[in-house]
């Protein structure tokens, strides 16, 4: 196709960049070579392309001399490829009737020898002007957004963006699985390093996130389909019953009271089974909704039908308690989605060394949170599973964390959290302490301070990974005592510590359920499991959806003040998307030539963003233009080649291959 | 370590450069290869990259057509983007067929380097270059350019 | 002055047909017209037919150029007597037909591209088990004896697809073409009017389109083994490729009625790719390669494996008109 440039009349622009790109690259002498090519009308070198005069230049060509398509040769396109695309706009051509060259980043930067540099330089805009001759007129597409948004998991993360979004005037939906917002941080006794009662600096945000009018507060419910894309979301939340009417009860909790379960007796799942609780129950006294649960599985009324029922005489002409309650099933239509699911703890079983499950007075650091907390099952005394008071307590650090037998990463909390145990079960109880570390991790702000005073309280402090737990005495001493077998690597000695009770400090592990939830929501997840964010550094709360954000644990281990920064990140990009109110998409799609599609299949599992469907009835795939990203993939894999990309037609390529390659 | 000048002795006994086509994917290689540009990383200047969006978009035809118009040595730098990773099987596939047609192995080489890795760009390129280098021009008997004359008609 | 001989009126169209490199599938493919083959010698004056008729190649030489409507040539060019024929069918017709799969893309006979002459010499008349050639005595392509000679025709170095030859009008694809698609062809080329130059007369969708198994391919599939056809009991029903059995129809042009699905053989991919694709065999690879179900490179290498012979699986048929042609000759070797 000589006659590819039968009628092209293109326009070449080589950048000196001053002389970053000049230096290297004779800038000359690659415009006089572009300028002997078939379909070039003008080729130019100017000092700095990217000025308002360089952009002229473009503009006054395409409108004098007829240009219809523009070549750069200058820096990364990732730099300035809008750039010159507005110039070739104002000039009154098609922003994609453009090309443009990397002779900077990828040449004049890089090379030292000044002929080899050159010869590059012509070569890839020999290429560049092949392609450009074949590049079509595209446009933007602009898809409006919805204003509301959805926050999926009540803990610190989701409730510090759902008020920022709803303060701003943006109605949110707050979705929760759990029957009270708060997440893990409810169960804290205190927070470090100011010490601070974790309810209390928590549960006004809770109430407030109740109080709030543009915040609908939905828990005991979980999402269940997710449809759309960004801006279009369509989202099916199945609300679970609680058996209680939210909009008649009142929270007076006499139903509670009421039970005909004079004892409790159902192990506790806030207090993480240390306590115990009714069928019908609230998860803590400050629990945002106030309104309680009826658990189906151990309520007499559920279980064979003949109860009192007192608890609904006790609610009395309320008549809030609703036995009948079925499962609610909405669907809500958003713009933007962030993701504030969290974490949960390491199962301290998978250390078998440990004892956990084996010896009663192993507990994990969750647990002795709820031990020390004045609303747990022991009134905040530190009593053990076998009813004494320990004299002395060992704390293990990085259980399951930073091994490469359980998870390989730092879960970046539990050196704090360990010293913070360390010092409230010292101040509750008398004890002898021994923290067990292996590196003290104490980076945030404060967190360094906090260790040092603790230093200073007496806390042992015993550098080394503990071999094992175990209650096998050697001498009279350790009798009746949990051993800790650990090598002090400070004095490279092996010592043994008999405590009476152990703590482990275990890490954070994303949920069980991560992969389930994120495929729900069309994002990845990276290869330990977390979120995947878009850029570690550059866009950690932004997903590579678009449209979807994540904040908090749920993107990786991190402690309150960064979840609830991370919070408020993710709730602007989400501002961002609705004040915009539309979102303009790249014109570098994959369409089907329906006509020529065979209905193999071959392209529908392929597609990263699950763009392609199949068509049961015309038995041809279909892309939706919305949820394509322009990765090619499906392009490259169709076998009838049925598939095309914008501006990255095989054709084009092909041009690009055969212009880097030819000789003359 | 100083930068070492990128001129092997070989290269300039023998006087052949190889012609490498490298196609980048936009995300991951091709920034690193930006970032190298920015921290003045040298390498050798034997390859032209063709940016695609993703590893994905680059069909196997690509890398045959760039064999038969005549280059030595065709690389890949792409990603694990989450699922994309039927790359991986498309280039095992194709290196055995490369293999059976008489292209050795070094010549087609497919590479993960993420954006951060301007430094392991460079050391692939630089071992490419060279390895391409020992193995000689590719010189295929027949080369693409070559068709449209064939036909005497 | 005398009379100029009287023109017959309306006189029958003149057809030729010629074999290269070639099995005999498609003068096969002629024949197995049935009935229908009357029809075509009645409408049209067969002036050439290696096969089946005795005129000889003077014959050819002595009509007019352009004279002769149609000519279908199949089979490969390896010859160079192959190759002068080409030429001497491309002066005479108007209208030059690759017929089949050796003509259009290189055929069968073009796997020979991975070899070379030498090669293929020293194997068929060598190597190969059941030879027994203990002087080594090659064809020679001039033997002088007694004052007298004889000639063979030049063997090449590498295989041709007909188009690499000489400028072809169409293809009729396929090992062999179908009789409905010959017959299909026949009538185009004998009516008013003509495909545009290079059509491929064949439908230009995949395989998969016109195949009875397709709505049993299921929308996510993925595979951690390929299975050879003799390996496995193929069920008759379900997709080849959801049984793991490599068929190449998703990278195949229809418009054979899928007939080796229907006779329980998995698609080979004689009918070359659509108008859409340049290379045959990189397609073929994508389609099957796609379906590999691992994230890890060692056992993705293994699934690979699995398919044996890549080329011969995916370039069976079209590897001279591949982009790379032919493997890569040694050193010492010439063109």
């Amino acid at each position: 196709m000589d006659a590819r440039n039968g009628d092209r009349r293109i326009g070449v622009y080589v950048c000196h960049c001053g002389t970053n790109i000049a230096a290297t690259v004779d800038v000359k002498a690659v415009a006089e070579y572009a300028a002997a090519l078939p379909g070039v009308v003008v080729s130019r070198e100017y000092k700095y392309m990217c000025s308002d005069p360089g952009q002229e230049l473009i503009r006054q060509d395409i409108v004098e001399q007829k240009l219809n398509r523009v070549v750069v040769a200058a820096c990364s396109p990732l730099l300035h490829e809008e750039t010159f695309r507005g110039a070739v706009a104002k000039g009154g051509l098609n922003p994609f009737c453009f090309q443009m060259v990397n002779i900077r980043e990828h040449d004049s930067w890089v090379h030292q020898d000044r002929q080899r540099a050159t010869e590059k330089a012509i070569a890839l805009v020999r290429a560049a002007i092949r392609r450009v001759a074949l590049h079509k007129p595209l446009e933007k597409k602009r898809v409006s957004i919805h204003p509301d948004v959805l926050i999926v998991g009540g803990g610190i993360a989701g409730i510090h963006a759902a008020l920022t979004l709803a303060n701003a005037g943006k109605h949110v939906y707050l979705v929760e699985r759990e029957p009270t917002i708060g997440g893990n941080m409810a169960k804290f006794d205190k927070t470090f390093p100011t010490l601070d009662c974790a309810a209390c600096i928590l549960t006004p945000k809770m109430t407030a996130v109740k109080k709030h009018p543009n915040i609908t507060l939905w828990t005991l419910s979980e999402v269940t389909h997710v449809e759309g894309y960004v801006g279009n979301f369509e989202v099916a939340v199945t609300r679970k019953p609680r058996y209680i009417n939210e909009e008649l009860c009142v929270g007076c909790l006499e139903c509670i009271e009421a039970c005909v379960y004079k004892q409790a007796k159902v192990p506790d799942e806030f207090n993480l089974g240390l306590g115990k609780r009714r069928p019908i129950y609230i998860s803590f006294p400050q629990a945002v909704p106030q309104i309680p649960v009826i658990d189906p599985e151990t309520c007499i009324d559920f279980k064979s039908g003949r109860c009192k029922k007192t608890c609904i005489e006790a609610c009395g002409d309320r008549h809030a308690v609703d036995l009948k309650q079925q499962p609610k099933q909405e669907t809500i239509k958003v713009g933007a989605i962030i993701l504030a699911t969290g974490y949960q703890t390491f199962d301290a079983r998978k250390v078998p060394d440990y004892g956990y499950g084996v010896y009663p007075n192993v507990y994990t650091a969750p647990e002795v949170e709820r031990l020390i907390n004045a609303s747990g099952p022991t009134g905040g005394e530190v009593i053990m599973r076998d009813g004494r008071k320990p004299q002395s307590i060992g704390i293990i650090h990085c259980v399951g964390s930073r091994d490469e037998n359980t998870n390989r990463w730092c879960s970046r909390v539990c050196c704090m959290y360990s010293l913070k145990l360390a010092h409230l079960l010292k101040e509750r109880t008398g004890a002898e302490v021994y923290n067990f570390y292996i590196d003290m991790r104490a980076a945030g702000k404060a967190y360094e301070e906090f260790y040092h005073k603790l230093l200073e309280e007496g806390v042992h402090m015993i550098r080394s990974r503990v071999a094992e737990v175990t209650d096998w005495a050697m001498t009279p001493e350790e009798e009746g005592k949990l051993v800790m077998r650990a090598e002090d690597t400070l004095i490279s000695f092996v010592r043994r510590v008999p405590v009476d009770m152990v703590v482990l400090s275990v890490g954070l592990v994303p949920h069980e359920d991560a992969q389930d939830v994120r495929r729900l929501f069309n994002i990845s997840c990276s290869s330990e499991g977390w979120f995947l964010e878009r850029h570690p550094k550059l866009a950690p709360v932004n997903t590579f959806t678009d449209g979807i954000f994540i904040a908090g644990a749920c993107q990786a281990p991190k402690d309150i003040p960064d979840a609830v920064g991370q919070a408020g990140s993710a709730a602007a990009e989400a501002m961002v998307l609705i004040d915009t109110g539309y979102v303009e998409m790249e014109p570098n799609t994959a369409y089907i030539l329906e006509e020529e599609c065979s209905g193999c299949k071959t392209c529908i599992p392929l597609c990263p963003y699950s763009a392609i469907t199949f068509l049961s009835d015309k038995k041809v795939a279909q892309i939706n233009e919305v949820l394509c990203k322009g990765c090619g993939t499906c392009v490259a894999a169709c076998p009838s080649g049925s598939i095309k990309q914008n501006l990255f037609e095989d054709e084009e390529i092909l041009e690009e291959i055969q212009g880097v390659l030819a000789n003359a | 370590m100083p930068e070492k000048e990128l001129e092997s002795p070989r290269a300039v006994q023998n006087g052949f450069e190889p012609k490498i086509v490298a196609f980048f994917c936009n995300w991951c290689t091709y920034l690193a290869a930006d970032l190298a540009g920015t921290s003045r990383i040298k390498y050798a200047p034997n390859i032209r990259v063709i940016r695609t969006m993703c590893s994905g978009r680059v069909d196997p035809q690509f890398v045959l057509e760039a064999f038969a118009r005549g280059a030595d040595g065709v690389l890949i730098g792409g990603c694990h983007p989450g699922d994309c990773h039927y790359q991986e099987g498309n280039y095992k596939t194709l290196r055995r067929v490369l293999g059976e047609m008489g292209i050795e192995d070094e010549r087609f080489r497919l590479e993960w380097i993420s954006a951060s890795e301007a430094e392991r760009l460079k050391v692939a390129v630089n071992d490419m270059v060279e390895k391409v280098r020992a193995l000689g021009p590719l010189r295929l008997e027949i080369k693409a350019e070559h068709f449209p004359e064939e036909v005497a008609a | 002055m005398t009379e100029p001989a009287a023109v017959p009126k309306n006189p029958k169209p003149k057809v030729a047909f010629y074999w290269c490199a070639s099995c005999g599938g498609c003068e096969e493919t002629v024949l197995d017209l049935d009935e229908r083959v009357l029809d075509v010698v009645v409408a049209v004056n067969i002036v050439f037919w290696p096969v089946a008729l005795d005129f000889k190649r003077h014959h050819v030489e002595a009509l007019p150029d352009g004279s002769v409507l149609a000519a279908f040539v199949n089979g490969a060019v390896r010859t160079t007597e192959q190759q002068e024929m080409a030429h001497l069918l491309r002066k005479k017709a108007k209208v030059l037909v690759a017929l089949g799969s050796c003509a259009q893309l290189g055929g069968i006979p073009g796997l020979a591209n991975l070899s070379s002459r030498e090669g293929i010499l020293q194997s068929s008349y060598c190597e190969s088990p059941s030879t027994v050639n203990p002087e080594k005595v090659f064809p020679q392509t001039l033997y002088k004896e007694n004052g007298q000679s004889v000639s063979l025709p030049g063997l090449f170095e590498t295989v041709r697809s007909l188009d690499q030859v000489v400028d072809v009008d169409y293809y009729l694809p396929g090992c062999p073409p179908t009789p409905k698609l010959l017959w299909d062809a026949v009538h185009v080329l004998l009516g008013s009017e003509l495909p545009p130059k290079g059509t491929v007369l064949a439908p230009d969708r995949a395989l998969c389109e016109e195949c009875p198994r397709k709505d049993t391919r299921p929308e996510k599939l993925t595979l951690k083994e390929f299975k050879r056809p003799q390996d496995v009991l193929i069920d008759e029903e379900t997709c080849m490729l959801a049984q793991g059995v490599v068929c190449l129809g998703p990278a195949t042009r229809s418009g054979c009625e899928a007939l080796c699905p229907q006779g329980n053989m998995p698609c080979t991919g004689c009918f070359g790719p659509t108008s859409r694709v340049r290379d045959y065999g990189a397609k073929a690879l994508s389609a099957i390669s796609s379906i590999i179900d691992s994230n890890d490179p060692e056992e993705i290498e293994k699934i690979v494996q699995t398919v044996p012979d890549p080329v011969g699986t995916f370039y069976r048929y079209s590897l001279p008109s591949s982009l790379l042609r032919r493997r890569k000759l040694a050193p010492a070797a010439k063109l």
